[in-house]
């Protein structure tokens, strides 16, 4: 078997979501998913805690989700972006405050980084 | 038989449909993204292709990780437009061909790529950012799609050279069709980018246009490359890119540039490529 993913070879600040992540965040990144139907992004927003407490999610993944936690999701716990996205657009951060986060830094000292930030 | 005329390669980011239907074109820092297109949109409009195959990725609207497939094709009248989790866009939804759709599935299934036949299939914003980068619709689309999805976000992925061979698969199945056709296939995604971890917003221009330089003339080196290549290179996320070559492996041969453009204002570099078979 040709390998096309090197474990040997792990990239610097970097999660490839392998066999390992979708395995670890499947719980979360399903429940990220379930929030493609507005009746439950609607239930979401009117009451999380209510909403947290009907998933299947575990205590802890919960509190990341309570906390915001966008890094330790993503590093820790086999969070998909794509899916992440969605719990992001429930609660009002986007694609960029997420990514601020996992970088350590300020949204806007994130925008600061980038070529032409108007275009977000 | 239907004649696959031309190929182009996209980016497909999300934030692209955002600006796009909040109308902020003209804004000056994405001005040149959507002015990219341009020329692109005016070639399409002479050439007139009856169908557009689409390569793109589902980022979590129809599949999910509980069945993701590798390969999907669309074997159906119609796609709608699906909610990835911020609403349904005000987007036409998307005429089928189902009789040229089922000759694909047929094809490709006999020329041992075992894809899933979807008869529904919602679509989202890899498919559509470059439906309407490259197409008005004021009055629908005017043209019937396919769309393709291949799995660049669950790993294992298909290798590089496997999306190469599903574009001459699809050449193949094109030119044994009974009815005269005109396609055009788009390889979408990328360039580099990388959305996880503290390396989020990794762009690497170079590569990018490397790249571009290299679907046009040198795509058997792309096809040599590993996700692994892929991803130390360019970002975890522009293994996408591999999209593109099952576009060039369907155009296979000599092309002619047609267009080229390149633009990185936030965190991927949004490339555009066009080619017409040079016959
Ligand atoms: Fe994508």
């Amino acid at each position: 078997m040709a390998e096309q993913v090197d474990k040997s070879r792990p990239i610097a600040n970097t999660k490839v979501f392998t066999d390992e992540e979708t395995r670890r965040g499947y719980r979360l990144n399903k429940f990220a998913m379930s929030l493609c139907k507005p009746q439950n992004r609607d239930a979401f927003k009117e009451n999380e805690e209510a909403f947290l407490a009907a998933s299947d999610l575990t205590e802890v993944e919960k509190q990341l989700i309570r906390d915001r936690d966008w890094r330790a999701i993503m590093d820790e716990y086999g969070g998909n972006i794509y899916m992440i996205m969605k719990i992001g657009a429930v609660i009002g951060q986007g694609l960029y405050q997420i990514g601020a986060h996992q970088r350590g830094q300020t949204y806007e000292q994130f925008l600061d980084t980038r070529n032409a930030s108007g275009a977000r | 038989m239907a004649k696959i005329v031309a190929g182009i390669g996209t980016s497909h980011v999300p934030s692209i449909g955002v600006a796009y239907d909040q109308g902020r074109q003209e804004e000056p820092d994405w001005k040149p993204l959507f002015d990219g297109y341009g020329p692109v949109k005016e070639w399409l409009k002479e050439i007139q292709p009856d169908i557009a195959i689409v390569v793109y990725n589902d980022h979590g609207c129809d599949f999910f990780f509980d069945k993701y497939p590798t390969f999907a094709v669309g074997a159906a009248e119609t796609y709608p437009v699906g909610d990835e989790g911020w609403g349904r866009r005000p987007l036409p939804d998307f005429p089928g061909d189902a009789d040229f759709s089922w000759h694909l599935c047929n094809s490709l299934v006999y020329d041992e790529f075992d894809i899933t036949v979807c008869q529904e299939m919602e679509v989202e914003h890899g498919f559509m950012v470059p439906m309407h980068l490259c197409w008005d619709h004021d009055d629908g689309w005017p043209v019937q799609v396919v769309p393709v999805a291949v799995n660049v976000i669950q790993h294992p992925l298909p290798t590089a050279a496997r999306c190469w061979k599903l574009g001459q698969a699809i050449r193949r199945a094109a030119e044994s069709y009974g009815k005269d056709r005109k396609v055009v296939i788009l390889g979408t995604g990328g360039m580099s980018h990388q959305l996880n971890g503290a390396r989020f917003g990794y762009l690497n221009s170079q590569f990018d246009n490397d790249f571009l330089d290299k679907i046009e003339s040198d795509p058997a080196a792309l096809t040599a490359m590993t996700h692994q290549q892929i991803m130390e290179e360019a970002g975890a996320e522009a293994v996408e890119l591999i999209m593109w070559l099952t576009m060039r492996g369907a155009i296979e041969g000599p092309v002619r540039q047609v267009h080229r453009h390149y633009y990185a204002p936030m965190t991927t570099g949004m490339g555009l490529i066009a080619l017409e078979a040079a016959s």
